[in-house]
C-alpha cells in the first residue's frame, strides 16, 4: 500500500520536474514565448495534494499551474501544445501558459491576475452546494495573493455559507522579488483565516507525503460538509518568477539550503531507507517520465496553429433562441 | 536571456540625431524624471510590485531605493484597490504618489478606486482637496503574453471625467510628460508601451517637461493625417516612410496625451489634407479611435474628403498563439494599405 503510493508520488514528481525543465529548454529555443511560470521545488504541493483529491474535485489554480493540470490527468501532449500555442493544446491555443483550461478534468483554469480566483472557487463551492453534490473544490493560491481583498472576501464567504472549498496555500516565500516578512504583517497564512472563521494548519511543503496526508485530512473534513478549510504549505522555487526572471533578489546561500531540501531527493532517499523502492525502480519511474515528456514535446511540435481569430469571443451558435420566430 | 527582453533589444528604431544632443534610452529617461522630482519634492514618492527589485520595473526605478530611502520608494503588497486607494489619500492630503504597475492589466484591479474616487474628490468637494498623483504602467505585447498580460485599457478611461491619460513616443516626452505628470494636481496615468523600453532618443538633462494636451506633428505631409500616440504611432511612421517612395506624403501627429485631447492640431492638419487615420494600440471599438473619429464627424465634417477610418485591434481578446497574433495586431503593411485605400479616392 504504502510502496504503491510513494511510487505514484515519486513519478508524478519527477514528470512534473522534467516537464518543466523541458518547458523551459523549449522557452530558450523559442517554441515556448511570453510569460512561463515554472514549479521546480514546489513538486510536493500539487502532487501530494492532488493525488489524495477525487476525479470529481474541481481545481482551481494560477498563473503557475502546468503540474496542477498533468495531476489532473490533463494529458502532457496537451498542456505542452498550449504552452506552444497550437490547436491541440487544452485551450486551444487561445490561453498559453498561463491560462491551462480543461472542462473534461474539472480544471477550472491557470488566471494571470493574483488573487482573482478565491471568488471563481467559491462559485464553483455554491454550485456544488446548492446541488447537495459529493465533490469540492481545491483552491490554489500563492501567500502573495493573501494580500488581496479577494482572498478575505472569499474566505469569510466560505466560511459564512459553509461552502467545501479546500484552499491550499503554496507558500514559497516569494511574490515575485518580494520576500514574505516585506509584504505581510503575518507570514503564516493558515494564521489569516482564523479571523473569518476558516480553520487551517501548516505542512512541510517540500514533504510530499506529509502534504499527501494533510490534504486527505482536510479533505476529508470539508468533503463532510464542514465548511471549507485552509492547508499551507510551506515551500520553494528553485528557478525565479518567471523565465523572465533570475531570481537575484536571493543569496546564493539560501537556494542552495533549500535545494538541498529537494522534495524529489526527500522521498527518492527514504524510499530507499525504508526499502519502498529500489534504484532499479526509481531509475524505470526517471525513463518514463523522460519518455512522456519527450513525446508530449514532439506531439506539441507536430501539431498545427489554430486558425480563427474570431473564434471563441461569443459562444457561437447562439442556440438558446436558435429556431425561434 | 528572457525571452520578451529579447524581442525588445531586437527591434530596430531610427538612431537619434548626434547634432541634436545627449541621447539616452527610453526607460533611463523615465528614471532621470523620477529622481529628478524625488529630489526636488519631498512629497513625492514611488511604489509599486517591484520597483526595488533588481529587474527595476524595465529599469526605470533603478537606484531610487538606495538615493531615497525605503520610505520614499517602496515595493507594496499585492493589493491594488487598497493600494491605489492608499496613494488618493495620500495625495489629498498634499503628497504625490507615483504608482507603478508592470501591466495596465493589473489596474483594473483598482478601477473602484481610481474611477469613483480619485478622479471625482475635487469636484465633490468643491475643490477642497486635490489629488495630484500619476499611475504608470507598460503595455505589454508580444506572443504567449495572451489575454490577460497585454490589455490597452486608455480606451476603459477615456470617457472618465477628472482623469488625465498620458501616452509618450519617444524618451524625450517620456521624461518630459512624468514631470508633467507629477507636477500635475489631478490624477494622471501614463500608459508606456513594452515594447518602446529600449528605443533610444534625444533627452536633455536636468528639469523640463512637455505640456499635457498638446500634440506634436511628427511628420508633414499634405495627403492625409494619421492621429495617435505611443507604439502605434511608430507604426504608422512606419508605414509613412515607406510611402513616401510612391509619392504619398502623410502628415502625422503625434497626441503625447490623450486627454486632455489636442483638438485644434487634429483640425488644423485635418483641414488641409481631408483625411484622417485614428490608430491606436487598444481595441478600435468604443476607445480612442471610436472617440477621435466621431470628434471629426461631428465637428470637422466639411473638412473630411472621405470616410474616417481606424486601425486599433479587433474585437477580440489577445491570443495566446504565435501565428494568430500576427493577425491580431496590426503592423505597418496593414496601415500602408490603409493609407494607400484612403488616398487613392
Amino acid at each position: 500500500m504504502q510502496r504503491d503510493l510513494v511510487k505514484q508520488l515519486l513519478y508524478d514528481m519527477l514528470l512534473a520536474r522534467r516537464f518543466e525543465e523541458a518547458a523551459a529548454e523549449q522557452y530558450t529555443q523559442g517554441k515556448v514565448a511570453g510569460f512561463l511560470h515554472l514549479y521546480p521545488g514546489e513538486e510536493a504541493v500539487a502532487v501530494g495534494s492532488l493525488r489524495a483529491a477525487e476525479p470529481g474535485d474541481y481545481v482551481v489554480s494560477t498563473y503557475r499551474e502546468h503540474v496542477h493540470a498533468l495531476m489532473r490527468d490533463v494529458p502532457p501532449g496537451a498542456v505542452m501544445a498550449e504552452m506552444f500555442g497550437r490547436a491541440t493544446g487544452c485551450s486551444g491555443g487561445y490561453g498559453g501558459s498561463m491560462h491551462l483550461f480543461s472542462a473534461e478534468h474539472r480544471f477550472l483554469g491557470g488566471y494571470a491576475i493574483v488573487g482573482e480566483t478565491f471568488p471563481v472557487a467559491i462559485g464553483a463551492g455554491y454550485w456544488l452546494a446548492m446541488n447537495r453534490s459529493p465533490d469540492v473544490v481545491l483552491c490554489f493560491f500563492g501567500e502573495g495573493a493573501a494580500n488581496q481583498g479577494t482572498f478575505h472576501e472569499s474566505l469569510n464567504m466560505a466560511a459564512l455559507w459553509k461552502l467545501p472549498v479546500l484552499f491550499i496555500c503554496e507558500n514559497n516565500h516569494y511574490q515575485i522579488g518580494t520576500e514574505v516578512h516585506r509584504q505581510a504583517a503575518v507570514v503564516e497564512v493558515y494564521k489569516r483565516g482564523c479571523g473569518n472563521g476558516v480553520p487551517g494548519r501548516r505542512v512541510d511543503g517540500m514533504d510530499v507525503l506529509a502534504v499527501h496526508q494533510a490534504a486527505r485530512d482536510a479533505l476529508e473534513q470539508v468533503r463532510g460538509g464542514n465548511g471549507p478549510f485552509l492547508l499551507e504549505c510551506d515551500t520553494y522555487r528553485f528557478r525565479g518568477h518567471s523565465m523572465a526572471d533570475g531570481g537575484a533578489y536571493r543569496s546564493a546561500l539560501e537556494v542552495a539550503e533549500l535545494k538541498a531540501r529537494d522534495p524529489l531527493l526527500n522521498l527518492r532517499n527514504r524510499a530507499l531507507e525504508n526499502g519502498w523502492l529500489n534504484e532499479e525502480d526509481i531509475e524505470a519511474l526517471h525513463q518514463k517520465a523522460h519518455g512522456v515528456v519527450e513525446e508530449a514535446i514532439r506531439f506539441a511540435g507536430q501539431s498545427p496553429a489554430p486558425d480563427d481569430l474570431y473564434q471563441g469571443v461569443y459562444r457561437r451558435p447562439l442556440d438558446l433562441y436558435a429556431g425561434r420566430p | 536571456m528572457p525571452w520578451d527582453e529579447g524581442l525588445v533589444n531586437s527591434l530596430v528604431y531610427e538612431a537619434p540625431d548626434p547634432g541634436t544632443g545627449r541621447s539616452l534610452g527610453y526607460a533611463k529617461a523615465i528614471n532621470e524624471a523620477l529622481d529628478i522630482a524625488l529630489a526636488h519634492d519631498p512629497g513625492v514618492f514611488v511604489l509599486g510590485q517591484g520597483v526595488d527589485d533588481p529587474g527595476a520595473m524595465f529599469g526605470t526605478t533603478r537606484g531610487l531605493q538606495e538615493k531615497y530611502g525605503a520610505a520614499r520608494v517602496f515595493d507594496t503588497p499585492l493589493s491594488e484597490e487598497g493600494m491605489m486607494g492608499v496613494c488618493t489619500g495620500a495625495a489629498m492630503n498634499g503628497m504625490r504618489p507615483v504608482y507603478m504597475h508592470n501591466r495596465p492589466d493589473f489596474i483594473l484591479l483598482a478601477f473602484n478606486q481610481l474611477v469613483t474616487h480619485a478622479s471625482k474628490y475635487h469636484y465633490m468637494d468643491n475643490g477642497q482637496t486635490t489629488v495630484p498623483m500619476v499611475v504608470w504602467a507598460a503595455i505589454g505585447r508580444g506572443w504567449g503574453s495572451g489575454a490577460q498580460h497585454s490589455q490597452s485599457i486608455q480606451g476603459l478611461l477615456l470617457g472618465v471625467p477628472g482623469l488625465k491619460i498620458v501616452m509618450p513616443s519617444t524618451p524625450y516626452d517620456a521624461k518630459g510628460l512624468m514631470l508633467a505628470a507629477i507636477a500635475d494636481n489631478n490624477p494622471v496615468l501614463i500608459f508606456e508601451h513594452r515594447w518602446l523600453m529600449k528605443k533610444d532618443g534625444t533627452v536633455p538633462e536636468g528639469f523640463y517637461t512637455v505640456p499635457l494636451g498638446k500634440g506634436i506633428y511628427r511628420r508633414r505631409g499634405s495627403d492625409i493625417t494619421i492621429v495617435g500616440a505611443s507604439h502605434a504611432l511608430e507604426v504608422a511612421l512606419q508605414a509613412a516612410n515607406k510611402l513616401a517612395a510612391d509619392g504619398i506624403e502623410s502628415e502625422i501627429i503625434d497626441l503625447r496625451t490623450l486627454k486632455p485631447l489636442d483638438e485644434q492640431i487634429i483640425a488644423e492638419s485635418l483641414k488641409k489634407t481631408g483625411k484622417i487615420l485614428v490608430v491606436d494600440t487598444g481595441w478600435a471599438m468604443g476607445g480612442v479611435c471610436a472617440e477621435i473619429g466621431c470628434l471629426a464627424a461631428e465637428k470637422w465634417f466639411d473638412y473630411l474628403k472621405s470616410p474616417v477610418r481606424r486601425v486599433g485591434l479587433p474585437d477580440i481578446p489577445t491570443p495566446a498563439g504565435y501565428t494568430l497574433e500576427q493577425f491580431y495586431y496590426p503592423d505597418a503593411e496593414k496601415v500602408a494599405g490603409v493609407i494607400r485605400e484612403m488616398v487613392k479616392k
